[in-house]
C-alpha cells in the first residue's frame, strides 16, 4: 500500500494530543479527532460512527476490517487514523450508496448464493473484492481463492463466496469432482 | 434506501406451495451486506460508560500472593481497578456440575490455574487508557508445577489444581449396559484403538462483548452480551452475582458474529463486568480481543479414548468397552462436563451394538476451561469409534465399508433403542449409505485410487458413519451423577423451546423466539414457517430474535446450541402460530357460518372451506381482536398473541440404571473421501469429499447447505490445521491467527453434498439438526483416508500403523513417510572454528521450555573470566538488552532489561542472582523477570576449565517464557531465546579477550553465513 508514505517528512505528532483528522468517507467529507495511536478501525467505528467496518483480530490476518484507502484495499486495524488524514476512505456502507441506493451486483450475488451467514467477515471481503475485481475483472477460481485467502470466514466454507464472484464475473464454478 | 427494500421475494402466490422446504434467500442479508447491521460492539453506550481491560495470568499455575493496584489507579482516566477481593465481596463462585469442592470465580482469588485467567480489571475512560494501566499493576506470583496433559493429570503425584479436591482426576463413573463380559468371552477376537483428540475451537470472527450496568436502587443487573445460550447458564450467572434471576436482565444484540457454541463461554465475563459496574458505580463495556479469545475464551475438550471391540470374523461388533478421559481445563465450567455426556445415548453411533461398558473420567489441567464447540463431544467420540471400525476391517482383512454395512442399525428396528438408552428416531441407514455410494460415485473414486497408486502415489479412501444428535436433553448432564445424587437433586429432563406469535391491529404478524441466532438465518426460516400457517406472504411475517430475559418468554433450554433450532424452535413457532390461528378461526367461524375446523387461511384471506368466495381479509380478522373485544363470544379471549413452550416428548431423566436418551432426534451421516499425500513434503490434499445427510425434513435447503459447508470447513481445520498448542510448561503458543491456523479459501474444498429426508416423528416439522454433523464425521473420515493412504507403507522396516494424531500436519505425515534423519556430523562446519557447540538444542518437549548447552574456548585464565562474571558492571554489559543493574543483595541484582521477541518488545524487571559459587570453577546464574507481556525465567550453570590456550567455558541452561509474549511470538520464541543466550556467552568470550565467532571468519560471505546461521539458531 505505497500511497501511505508521504513524499515529505511527516510531522511529529504529540502522543498525548488528539489531532484533527479529515477524510472523505464514501464520498462525503467527515472529520474527527484522534490520538496518534488510534487505529483507523477504531476511528471509523467509534469516532465517526461508521460501524459497517468490523474488527476481527487487530493483527492483520483475518481481513474483516478491510477498507479502501484512496481506492486500495487495506487493513484498517493496521493503519493509524492520522495516516488516513486527507485521504479517501471507502467502506461497505458506501457500496450501495454509490449504486443509487441499491445493492451492487456483487452484494446481490452474495445474497443469492448464501455467501454469508453471520456476516462479520463480509464487509472486508466485499471491500477487497471491489478493489480486486476492478483490477482483475475475470479471475480464475484459483486466482480468486488465492485472493480470498487474505480473509477468514468461519461460517461459509467460502463456497458461496466463490460461487457469487464467479457468477457476477460471468463465469461458472467448476464442480469439485475429480472423478 | 432501507436495507430491507432490496429483499424482493418474487412469486409468493396467493395459494401456493408452502415456503417451508424452499431455498429462500435470507431476510438477514441486506443489513449484513450493506453494513447497517448492529452487532454488540456497534450498539450505543450510556454516557459515562467505562471501558474494561483485563489483566491475565502469564502463568499456567501459580499462587497469587498479592496485587498492587496503586500505580494503575494513578493513571489519568482510570476510574477503578477490580480484583478478586471485590469478587469475594460482591459475587460468589460459579456453580459446578459435579460434586467436588472446586471453586471458580470470575476473577482469580488466591491461585491462577491457566495462562490467561483473569486476575484484575482496569476500568478507564477508553480502552486504550485501560490497557495502558494494565502495565502498572504489580502482581506477585509463586509458580507451581503445571499439569499440561491428560497423562500427567492422571499421575498420582501431579500437583492438584484444586487442593480441596486432592486429585486432578475429579470425577469417574462406570456404566454397564447389556452383558459386555459375556460378549467379549464369546467373541472370535477383540480389536482395540487408543486415540487422543486435541484442543481446538471454532473461533467465531466476532469476539465476546459485554455491556453491563448495575442499578443500586433495585439491586439489579442489566447486561447486554452476545451470549448464545444455553440459558441454563442464566441461573449460574445470577447466583454468581448474588441476585435472583429476575434481577439479572440479560439481553442479546440483533446480530451476532458467529458462535458455533463458543459464545456460551462469555458468561463468566457477564458476571465479571456486572461486578465491575457495581464496583465502579458506572456502566462498563468490554470487548474481548483476539489474543484474549484464543488464549482464554474456551476450547473443545481434549479426550483420550481407548475402545475395545468384541468382534465376529465377519466384522460384526458384539460389544464395546470404552474408556474416555476428558480434559476440561482448569475449571469445570457450566455446562461441563457436558462435552463428555452429550453423546451418552448414542455412544454406539449408527451401529447395532447391544453390549457396552463405559468408564468416563474427567481431569483438570492448567489449560483454558472447555465449553460448547460445534460438534460438542461428537468429534471426540466418533474419532475413536470410527477409527475402531476401520481397525476392525484392517485386522480382519475386510473392506471397511462392509464392516460399516454389517453393523448399521436396520431400518425395521426404528425407533431403535441404543444400549445406553438413546432412541434413534428414524432413518434407513443402510439405504442411505447405498445411495451415497451410488450418487457419490464411490466406484469411480476407487478406480482413481488404484490408478494413482499404480503410479506410486500415496492415495487413500476413508469412510465414516455417524448419527448426529440434536436438541439436547437438559437432563443428560446429570448422568455424571450417581442415581442417588440425582434423586437428591430432583429430576432434570426435557428441552423446552419457546416462541411467541402475535398479530397487530393492521394484520402484521410478529414472531419472537428465544433462540439467540449467530448467523444461521433463524429469522428467515421462522418467517417461512409462520407464513405457511397463516397463508400469508413471506414478507408479512416480521421475526425478532433479540432476546431480553426481562420481557421475553424463555427457559433454561433456550439458546442456540445442540442443533436445536430446526427441530425445536421452528417447531415451537409452528405450534404457537397454529394455536393462534385456531383461536382466530374460532372467533371468525360464526361470521363465516362454519365450524372453526373448516376455517381456512390462504392468500391473505380467511374463509370457510365450503365457501371460499365469502372471505375476510386477514388484517380485518386480526384487527377485530384489538378493536372490538366487546363483541367476542362469551368466554373467549381475543386472539392477539400466543406463546408456546414445546418440549420433545421422548426426553426423560436418566433412569436408575443410567439409561439416557440424551437428544430428541438423531440424523444420520455417511461420508467418504479420497486424499492424496505428497510423498516428498507430506502435504495432504483432499481430492474428493462426499457427505450424505439425512437430517429429516429440510426447512430451507439453501441454509442447510450453508450449515453443512460451514461445518465441513470447521472439520477440515480440526483435522488438518488447528490446535491450541501449549508448551510443556503450560505456556500458550497459539495467540494469533498466524499461529492458530484457520483454513482459508485455498484449503477448503467444496464437498459433494447429498440428502435423504426421513422426517423425525419427534419434532413438529419433522426436521432434525444439521449444522454440527460434519464436525463429527469429517475429521475421522479424513484420518481413515490417511490410514488407507499410508497402509502398506513401511519406514525402516516398520509398517506405518494408522494416521498421526490430529491435526494431521505435513510435518507429522512427512515424519511417517521418511526415515529419521541421520545425526548431524560431529564437525560439519570444518576446521578453523574457535567455538564449538553441541547441535542447537530444540525446545525440549520433556523439560520446562528451552534447554541447551555449549562451550567456548577463551584466551583468558579462569580467574579472569571469574572476575568478569562477578563484576556487576561487567555483568550488566553481558546481559542482552540490560539498561540498568542494581545490587540488591550479595550476588543478587535487579536488572531492567528490554527484549524484543517477534512482534513484541517489552521491558522486563528481572531478578538476577549468582549462586553455587565455586571460584574460579563453577557458578549458577539464575534470572526471572516479569512484565505486562508475560514472564520469563532461566537458570544457567557455568563451569570454567583451565586449558592450554586459556579457559574452556561450558554452559548448560534451561529457560521458560510465558504470557502474551509466548502466545503471540511463539513461532520465534525458541530461536530468539537461543539467540539471546548465545549473545550473552559471545559477549563473555569477547570480553575475555577471545575473538567472536564472526571475527574468526573475516571473509564477508562467511560472516554473513554465520550471522544467518545464528539467526536460525544454528550458531556454530
Amino acid at each position: 500500500m505505497p500511497p501511505l508514505t508521504s513524499p515529505h517528512t511527516p510531522p511529529i505528532l504529540a502522543a498525548e494530543t488528539r489531532h484533527a483528522v479529515s477524510i472523505v468517507l464514501n464520498g462525503k467529507p467527515r472529520s474527527g479527532h484522534a490520538h496518534p495511536r488510534l487505529l483507523l478501525s477504531d476511528f471509523l467505528r467509534h469516532e465517526l460512527g461508521a460501524h459497517g467496518t468490523r474488527v476481527g483480530c487487530e493483527h492483520g490476518v483475518c481481513g474483516a476490517c478491510t477498507v479502501r484507502i484512496d481506492g486500495v484495499a487495506a487493513r484498517a486495524c493496521l493503519t493509524l487514523a492520522v495516516q488516513a488524514d486527507g485521504r479517501r476512505i471507502d467502506t461497505v456502507e458506501g457500496l450501495a450508496e454509490a449504486n443509487e441506493g441499491r445493492m451492487t451486483a456483487l452484494q446481490e450475488a452474495f445474497r443469492r448464493h448464501h455467501a454469508l451467514q453471520c456476516g462479520f467477515c463480509t464487509a472486508g471481503i466485499l471491500m477487497s473484492l471491489t478493489d480486486y475485481l476492478s483490477r482483475n475483472p475475470k479471475p480464475t477460481e484459483e486466482e480468486l481463492r488465492d485472493m480470498l485467502s487474505g480473509h477468514l470466514c468461519r461460517c461459509t466454507g467460502y463456497a458461496g463466496i466463490v460461487r457469487a464472484v464467479m457468477e457476477v464475473t460471468g463465469q461458472t464454478v467448476k464442480e469439485v469432482a475429480h472423478v | 434506501m432501507t436495507a430491507t427494500q432490496t429483499v424482493e421475494i418474487k412469486g409468493s402466490p396467493a395459494v401456493a406451495a408452502p415456503f417451508v422446504g424452499r431455498s429462500m434467500p435470507r431476510v438477514e442479508d441486506a443489513a449484513l451486506l450493506t453494513g447497517v447491521a448492529r452487532y454488540a460492539d456497534d450498539l450505543p453506550v450510556k454516557p459515562g460508560t467505562l471501558h474494561a481491560a483485563i489483566l491475565r495470568s502469564p502463568h499456567a499455575h501459580a499462587e497469587l500472593l498479592g496485587i498492587d493496584t496503586a500505580a494503575a489507579l494513578a493513571v489519568p482516566g482510570v476510574a477503578a481497578v477490580v480484583t478478586g477481593a471485590d469478587a469475594k465481596r460482591y459475587a460468589s463462585a460459579f456453580l459446578v456440575g459435579i460434586r467436588a469442592p472446586m471453586e471458580h470465580w470470575c476473577l482469580a482469588i488466591d491461585r491462577v490455574r491457566h495462562v490467561g485467567e483473569p486476575v484484575a480489571v482496569v476500568l478507564a475512560d477508553s480502552r486504550y487508557l485501560a490497557e495502558d494501566a494494565l502495565d502498572r499493576i504489580e502482581v506477585r506470583y509463586r509458580p507451581l508445577p503445571p499439569v499440561t496433559s491428560i497423562a500427567q493429570a492422571l499421575e498420582e503425584g501431579s500437583e492438584p489444581l484444586h487442593p480441596a479436591v486432592g486429585s486432578n482426576l475429579v470425577n469417574s463413573r462406570s456404566f454397564h449396559y447389556g452383558d459386555p463380559e459375556a460378549a467379549f468371552a464369546g467373541a472370535a477376537r477383540s480389536v482395540s484403538v487408543e486415540v487422543e483428540y486435541p484442543r481446538n475451537s471454532c473461533t467465531p470472527m466476532e469476539c465476546f462483548v459485554v455491556l453491563a450496568d448495575y442499578d443500586a436502587a433495585e439491586d439489579a443487573y442489566e447486561v447486554l452480551s452476545n451470549f448464545s445460550g444455553p440459558f441454563a447458564v442464566h441461573p449460574v450467572m445470577a447466583r454468581a452475582l448474588n441476585v435472583p434471576g429476575s434481577r439479572l436482565r440479560l439481553k442479546t444484540p440483533p446480530h451476532s458474529g458467529g458462535s458455533f457454541g463458543n459464545k456460551q463461554a462469555v458468561f463468566p465475563y457477564v458476571v465479571l463486568m456486572g461486578l465491575c459496574a457495581r464496583v465502579a458505580g458506572r456502566p462498563v463495556k468490554w470487548v474481548e480481543d483476539r489474543l484474549e479469545h484464543l488464549m482464554a475464551a474456551t476450547s473443545a475438550t481434549a479426550r483420550r479414548m481407548r475402545i475395545d471391540a468384541a468382534v465376529e470374523p465377519d466384522g460384526r461388533v458384539l460389544a464395546l468397552r470404552m474408556e474416555q478421559t476428558e480434559d476440561c481445563g482448569a475449571y469445570l465450567r457450566a455446562p461441563e462436563p457436558a462435552s463428555l455426556y452429550r453423546n451418552h445415548g448414542n455412544l454406539t453411533g449408527a451401529y447395532d451394538i447391544p453390549n457396552l461398558a463405559v468408564t468416563n473420567r474427567i481431569v483438570v489441567t492448567n489449560k483454558t476451561p472447555t465449553g460448547l464447540n460445534r460438534g460438542f463431544g461428537g468429534g471426540q467420540l466418533y474419532y475413536g469409534l470410527e477409527r475402531l471400525m476401520n481397525r476392525v476391517a484392517a485386522e480382519l482383512g475386510l473392506d471397511p465399508l462392509d464392516v460399516i454395512r454389517r453393523n448399521l442399525v436396520a431400518a425395521d428396528a426404528m425407533p431403535y433403542r441404543t444400549a445406553s438408552g438413546g432412541t434413534l428416531d428414524s432413518g434407513d441407514y443402510r439405504a442411505t449409505l447405498e445411495q451415497a455410494v451410488r450418487e457419490g460415485a464411490l466406484d469411480a473414486l476407487k478406480a482413481r485410487r488404484n490408478a494413482l497408486r499404480a503410479e506410486g502415489r500415496l492415495y487413500g479412501i476413508g469412510y465414516a458413519a455417524v448419527v448426529e444428535p440434536s436438541i439436547s436433553n437438559m437432563g443428560y448432564i446429570t448422568t455424571v451423577l450417581t442415581a442417588e445424587d440425582r434423586r437428591k437433586a430432583g429430576p432434570k429432563n426435557g428441552a423446552q423451546a419457546t416462541a411467541s406469535v402475535a398479530v397487530d391491529p393492521t394484520g402484521g404478524v410478529s414472531v419472537t423466539v428465544a433462540s439467540a441466532p449467530q448467523g444461521q438465518g433463524h429469522r428467515t426460516v421462522l418467517a417461512q414457517v409462520v407464513a405457511d400457517v397463516f397463508g400469508l406472504r413471506f414478507e408479512d411475517i416480521r421475526v425478532n430474535t433479540d432476546l431480553d430475559t426481562g420481557k421475553d418468554a424463555w427457559s433454561i433450554a433456550s439458546g442456540n446450541y445442540s442443533s436445536r433450532f430446526a427441530g425445536a424452535v421452528a417447531g415451537a413457532a409452528q405450534v404457537a402460530a397454529t394455536r393462534l390461528r385456531g383461536r382466530m378461526a374460532a372467533l371468525v367461524a360464526g361470521q363465516l357460518n362454519c365450524r372453526a375446523d373448516d376455517v381456512r387461511f390462504a392468500g391473505g384471506r380467511v374463509f370457510s372451506d365450503a365457501n371460499p368466495d365469502n372471505s375476510l381479509s386477514f388484517p380485518r380478522v386480526a384487527a377485530a381482536g384489538h378493536w372490538s373485544p366487546g363483541t367476542l363470544p362469551d368466554g373467549q379471549e381475543a386472539a392477539l398473541r400466543e406463546t408456546a413452550f414445546w418440549t420433545p416428548e421422548p426426553l426423560k431423566a436418566p433412569t436408575d440404571a443410567d439409561h439416557i436418551n440424551s437428544s430428541a432426534c438423531y440424523g444420520f451421516i455417511f461420508d467418504f473421501c479420497g486424499v492424496e499425500i505428497d510423498r516428498t513434503t507430506g502435504a495432504l490434499r483432499i481430492d474428493r469429499y462426499v457427505t450424505m445427510h439425512d437430517a429429516g425434513r429440510l426447512l430451507n435447503p439453501l441454509l442447510v447447505e450453508g450449515q453443512i459447508l460451514g461445518g465441513f470447513a470447521h472439520a477440515v481445520g480440526t483435522a488438518l490445521y488447528e490446535e491450541y498448542a501449549y508448551g510443556d510448561d503450560g505456556r500458550f503458543l497459539s495467540g494469533t491467527f498466524a499461529d492458530y491456523l484457520v483454513p482459508t479459501a485455498c484449503e477448503v474444498p467444496v464437498p459433494v453434498i447429498l440428502h435423504r429426508e426421513s422426517p423425525s416423528p419427534v419434532t413438529p416439522l419433522g426436521a432434525k439438526g444439521v449444522g454440527e454433523g460434519n464436525c463429527m464425521s469429517t475429521p475421522v473420515c479424513l484420518a481413515n483416508a490417511v490410514a488407507d493412504a499410508l497402509s502398506g507403507l513401511s519406514v525402516a522396516g516398520v509398517s506405518v500403523d494408522g494416521p498421526p494424531s490430529l491435526p494431521i500436519t505435513p510435518a507429522k505425515l512427512a515424519a511417517l513417510i521418511h526415515p529419521p534423519e541421520p545425526p548431524r556430523p560431529a564437525s560439519a562446519a570444518g576446521t578453523g572454528e574457535i567455538a564449538r557447540e553441541t547441535p542447537p538444542p530444540a525446545a525440549t518437549k520433556g523439560g520446562r521450555g528451552l534447554t541447551g548447552e555449549g562451550s567456548r574456548e577463551v584466551p583468558a585464565t579462569p580467574e579472569q573470566v571469574w572476575a568478569i562474571l562477578l563484576d556487576p558492571k561487567e555483568l550488566a554489559a553481558l546481559l542482552p538488552g540490560c539498561e540498568a543493574l542494581d545490587l540488591v543483595g550479595p550476588n543478587a541484582y535487579r536488572a531492567e532489561v528490554v527484549v524484543g521477541i517477534g512482534p513484541v518488545r517489552g521491558r522486563y524487571t528481572a531478578e538476577v542472582a549468582l549462586s553455587d559459587l565455586d571460584p574460579p570453577k563453577a557458578l549458577t546464574l539464575t534470572g526471572s523477570g516479569t512484565s505486562a507481556l508475560g514472564s520469563g525465567s532461566g537458570t544457567g550453570h557455568v563451569t570454567l576449565e583451565r586449558t592450554a590456550e586459556g579457559t574452556r567455558v561450558t554452559y548448560r541452561y534451561s529457560a521458560s517464557v510465558g504470557g502474551k509474549v509466548a502466545a503471540v511470538g511463539g513461532r520465534m520464541l525458541d530461536s530468539a531465546s537461543r539467540l539471546l543466550i548465545g549473545q550473552f556467552f559471545e559477549k563473555l568470550v569477547a570480553r575475555a579477550g577471545g575473538p567472536t565467532a564472526s571475527d574468526a571468519r573475516p571473509a564477508p560471505p562467511l560472516s554473513l553465513l554465520a550471522r544467518l546461521l545464528r539467526l536460525l539458531g544454528l550458531n556454530r
